[in-house]
């Protein structure tokens, strides 16, 4: 039973964490996520982001847009929504996917949690409410959006199997990447999977709104040995580009958006080839990319280490001829490999790996704008890859 | 891998998809689900020795090629009945009469005379122009090469060529509600009727409504006046399909087509009701698009944006059909005994017709409807025992999604539309010996019309040309490979033309995709 909804008389939301993330934000800084107001930076950004890749640091992550889909054809229907194959996500597994409209474009991307045999949450930046309405015809699926219905908190860093064992979560120690389990959690269920956003080692927590204050304190009492802090958007931004993901109203404009036909991006031009799977008959899309396979992509989604010390925001991307090829879509000074680092949209057939770019950034010292161009390295791959995200058992330290 | 090509369902568009397939040189089997050829283009038994046009009633619009080229009159097809007059019945005196150009008799505003000539003459012009696409694949709107942009092109060409106030006048006037138009050209009731219904029939759409002008126009791209088949509609479907048999093609009536069946993104042949399976390397559909893809296909195997186009699609039909079997010829007030077996109307004025459609907006039927009649047994008295004959009306508005549901109300409509035309034709009831209602619901049941619509689909702008029956299908191809579609539903669509067949048997000979 869903309480009556009186959200519509609030200009904002807030989330079931709210009296705690009023507490603990001491620079009283805040932006909205969708309609909910959440934490630009807590204390200082960089210490944030220090504890997240040194200890443990706390995310909210309830305003993400989530659907559950039950029914006969769940599965049919996730494997016509999305360009991977569903069926190889078990239950009690988590999977990244992209779904994109007829022309192939990407409408958005998400995780896929398979909750129970047939029972999926897709979990998105974008609302999806009305694509997923449309997807539905035909299908024997039943289709409800639960964001509000879920709170949810994503915890992440070398500590934080460490601080969740602390909180009772018995043997959380060997959950494998992708991997989700639920425990008790006083009254409550709480459902945990080893999933994340920036990386590294890491888990994301679901629970009943009404035990989520409850969860908070809890996770911020056993993870008080093990260094845990709360975590603003601007840390979990710089680990995210480090991390090499890309973000959906930044990196891409969802196809769903967009007016003009070259704005949106294939998953090939988001260097998302691996998602693609056309062994799978039909899904939204497919005839598209299949053309586009053959006919060669225009983007292409680059990683750069940017020269200098100079975060390449917004910078325009050029060739060795000095023509523009495309522009930096996310850019941060990445603490961990001391380098400038970027994400960029490039045409074809510029950007191949090992290949010299440019960037022309501008920036300013005491109100004079000064312009440099400085030279880009395309990467094979993410800045930052701890193995630790990958180990199973998760590092206790 | 067998090249055989299925067609689903012997309408008479399939039937002429098929011929020419055939006449290429392809191998062909027509599937359909009923005992008879013709789908809506049938004529058929409603009570013992009385036979009507089951729905179509009138030839307008048969495209003369197909007649010449598949030689339909080596293979029966011959009229009863050529330029056939409009009387527009009149309650309380004289009807008034026309013949698509010229009024004949019955005019109460001498101003009227000219005026209908000339109004006439310019539809005609205008409805040149939507005749000219009507042979043809419509127009890409986006393309690759500057070949692909020819038909666009060519398109605007002919516009232009149309003169200048011509062009003004079809611009102008293609989106105007016909009451409109209507209103600015003429004085007299009984004509502005008629012209009204010309304008309504086979929509969901009253004569206040946008798009009813490209309606009348559609109706007149075919003759002035239309004509009657020896041995009524179905004699047209029954000459096709002999043409087609000669050809080659091999035509298996009763076979219900349960699903297209499809791998891998290709059509791969279908699934009969029976359990049968089918092989094909192509796949054409004459059922109409609804149909075609909830049904056969599935949507699931679309694109999710085309599925939803596909789901909204407007296809609701407002159009019965009422056959009454006649002990004698009955007598219309004020109508000459040599006009009776001329297309009559019950539709004394725009108003009227108006007033008929709006119930039918909020899911009624009217109580006072518009009414085309037919009398085909006066023209070939094959149609009835010697001395008796058939009355086929086409009655309007009876929507297909009727609140309460049809078998509750069809009664009371038959008993409904029974009184009015003993209004017009008193002692009428005395005369009957039999009577059939058919309600949109029936023709859905009985010929697999979605929604009993004429057109297989609302027949507007939005959904016309390029755009039908919607974005995407616009080309006979579909995104399903070696899947076409030959129907009504397609480009230039419904009636009794035959275009959309040819049209369509052109693309699968090109091996066409969307
Ligand atoms: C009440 C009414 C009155 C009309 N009056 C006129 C008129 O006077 N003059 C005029 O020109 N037009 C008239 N029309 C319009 C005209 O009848 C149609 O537009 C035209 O007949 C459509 O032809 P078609 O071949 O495209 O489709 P259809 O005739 O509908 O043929 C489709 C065929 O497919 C078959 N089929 C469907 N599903 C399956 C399946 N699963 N398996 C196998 N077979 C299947 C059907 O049985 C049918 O035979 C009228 C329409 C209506 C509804």
């Amino acid at each position: 039973m869903r309480t009556p909804r009186e959200h519509f008389r609030l200009v904002v939301k807030y989330t079931p964490f709210h009296s705690r993330t009023v507490a603990a934000n001491e620079l009283n800084l805040w932006h909205r996520w969708r309609d909910y107001s959440v934490a630009d930076a807590y204390f200082d950004v960089s210490l944030e982001y220090t504890a997240l890749r040194n200890t443990c640091a706390v995310f909210d992550i309830s305003p993400m847009t989530k659907h559950r889909i039950t029914g006969p054809d769940a599965l049919a229907f996730m494997n016509r929504l999305v360009t991977r194959d569903v069926a190889k996500i078990k239950p009690g597994r988590v999977g990244y996917a992209v779904w994109c409209d007829e022309q192939g474009q990407v409408v958005d991307d998400g995780t896929i949690f398979h909750l129970s045999p047939g029972v999926y949450r897709l979990c998105s930046q974008e609302r999806q409410l009305d694509w997923l309405h449309t997807a539905r015809l035909g299908f024997d699926v039943t289709v409800v959006e639960e964001t509000e219905d879920v709170a949810a908190l994503s915890l992440q860093g070398p500590t934080s199997c460490a601080t969740l064992c602390a909180l009772g979560l018995t043997g959380i120690e060997t959950l494998t990447p992708f991997g989700m389990r639920t425990f008790a959690f006083g009254e409550a269920e709480l459902l945990v999977s080893r999933t994340g956003f920036t990386g590294d080692l890491g888990y994301e927590l679901w629970i009943d709104p009404a035990h989520a204050e409850a969860l908070w304190d809890a996770l911020f009492e056993a993870g008080n040995l093990y260094g845990i802090r709360p975590l603003g958007t601007h840390a979990l931004d710089i680990a995210r580009i480090e991390a090499g993901y890309i973000q959906a109203g930044v990196d891409f404009l969802p196809a769903d958006h967009a007016i003009r036909a070259d704005r949106t991006r294939s998953p090939f031009e988001l260097d998302l080839a691996w998602l693609v799977d056309f062994s799978k008959p039909h899904f939204t899309g497919r005839r598209a990319l299949l053309a586009e396979q053959s006919r060669g992509s225009r983007y292409r989604l680059v990683r750069l280490d940017v020269a200098g010390n100079k975060p390449a925001t917004d910078a325009y991307v050029y060739d060795a001829k000095r023509r523009v090829v495309g522009t930096v879509t996310s850019a941060v000074w990445s603490p961990m490999s001391k380098a400038s680092i970027a994400l960029a949209s490039v045409a074809m057939p510029h950007g191949a790996v090992g290949t010299p770019l440019w960037a022309e950034i501008y920036y300013q010292k005491e109100l004079k704008w000064n312009r440099t161009n400085v030279e880009c390295t395309v990467l094979a791959g993410p800045s930052y890859d701890p193995p630790r995200r990958k180990v199973t058992p998760a590092p206790m330290r | 891998m067998t090249k055989r090509i299925i067609i689903v369902g012997a309408g008479h568009n399939g039937l002429v998809c098929a011929a020419y397939l055939a006449r290429a040189g392809r191998e062909v089997l027509v599937l359909e689900a009923n005992a008879q050829v013709g789908g809506a283009a049938v004529t058929r038994t409603f009570a013992p020795g009385y036979q009507v046009p089951a729905v179509a009633h009138l030839l307008y619009g048969f495209d003369p090629a197909i007649e010449r080229e598949l030689q339909l009159r080596q293979h029966g097809f011959t009229d009863a009945k050529s330029r056939v007059l409009t009387v527009a019945l009149n309650p309380d005196g004289a009807p008034l009469v026309h013949d698509g150009r010229e009024v004949v008799s019955g005019l109460s505003h001498a101003e009227d005379r000219q005026a209908f000539t000339d109004f006439m003459h310019k539809m005609r012009r205008l409805a040149a122009l939507l005749k000219r696409q009507h042979g043809r694949t419509p127009p890409q709107l986006t393309w690759a090469s500057w070949r692909d942009a020819w038909p666009l092109v060519r398109l605007a060409l002919q516009m232009r060529l149309l003169g200048r106030a011509d062009m003004r006048e079809l611009l102008r006037m293609i989106t105007m509600p016909m009451h409109d138009v209507l209103e600015e050209s003429f004085a007299g009731d009984l004509l502005k009727g008629a012209l009204a219904v010309d304008a309504v029939l086979g929509t969901k759409l009253g004569p206040r409504s946008g798009n009813t002008v490209l309606n009348f126009l559609h109706r007149y791209t075919g003759a002035s006046a239309p004509r009657v088949p020896v041995g009524g509609m179905g004699a047209v479907s029954e000459s096709l399909a002999s043409a087609a048999r000669a050809a080659g093609v091999q035509i298996r009536l009763g076979a219900r087509v349960a699903a297209i069946n499809i791998e891998s993104g290709r059509a791969t042949g279908v699934t009969l009701a029976s359990g049968e399976v089918i092989a094909a390397s192509t796949v054409v559909s004459g059922a109409d698009p609804k149909t075609t893809f909830e049904r056969l296909v599935g949507l699931q195997y679309l694109e999710a944006e085309l599925a939803r186009r596909i789901h909204h699609m407007r296809c609701e039909g407002t159009a019965a059909k009422l056959h009454v079997a006649l002990r004698a010829l009955p007598q219309f007030k004020g109508v000459d005994a040599a006009l009776v077996g001329e297309r009559l109307l019950i539709a004394p004025s725009a108003l009227y017709v108006d007033e008929a459609f709006n119930p039918a907006k909020y899911g009624e039927y009217s109580t006072d409807p518009i009414v085309e009649i037919s009398i085909p047994s006066i023209a070939d008295p094959t149609l009835a025992p010697a001395g008796h004959h058939v009355l086929s009306a086409i009655v309007q508005y009876a929507p297909a999604h009727l609140n309460g549901g049809w078998e509750a109300q069809r009664a009371a409509f038959e008993a409904r539309v029974l009184a009015v035309l003993e209004r017009y034709a008193p002692g009428f009831g005395s005369h009957i010996v039999a009577t059939e209602l058919l309600t949109p619901a029936d023709l859905e049941t009985q010929f697999g019309l979605r929604g009993g619509h004429w057109h297989h689909g609302e027949l507007t702008l939005d959904q016309y040309l390029t755009l039908r029956p919607v974005p995407g299908l616009g080309h006979y191809a579909t995104p399903v490979q070696a899947l076409y579609l030959c129907g009504a539903g397609c480009h230039p669509g419904g009636g009794v033309m035959g275009r959309a067949g040819r049209n369509a048997a052109r693309v699968v000979l090109q091996g066409g995709v969307s």
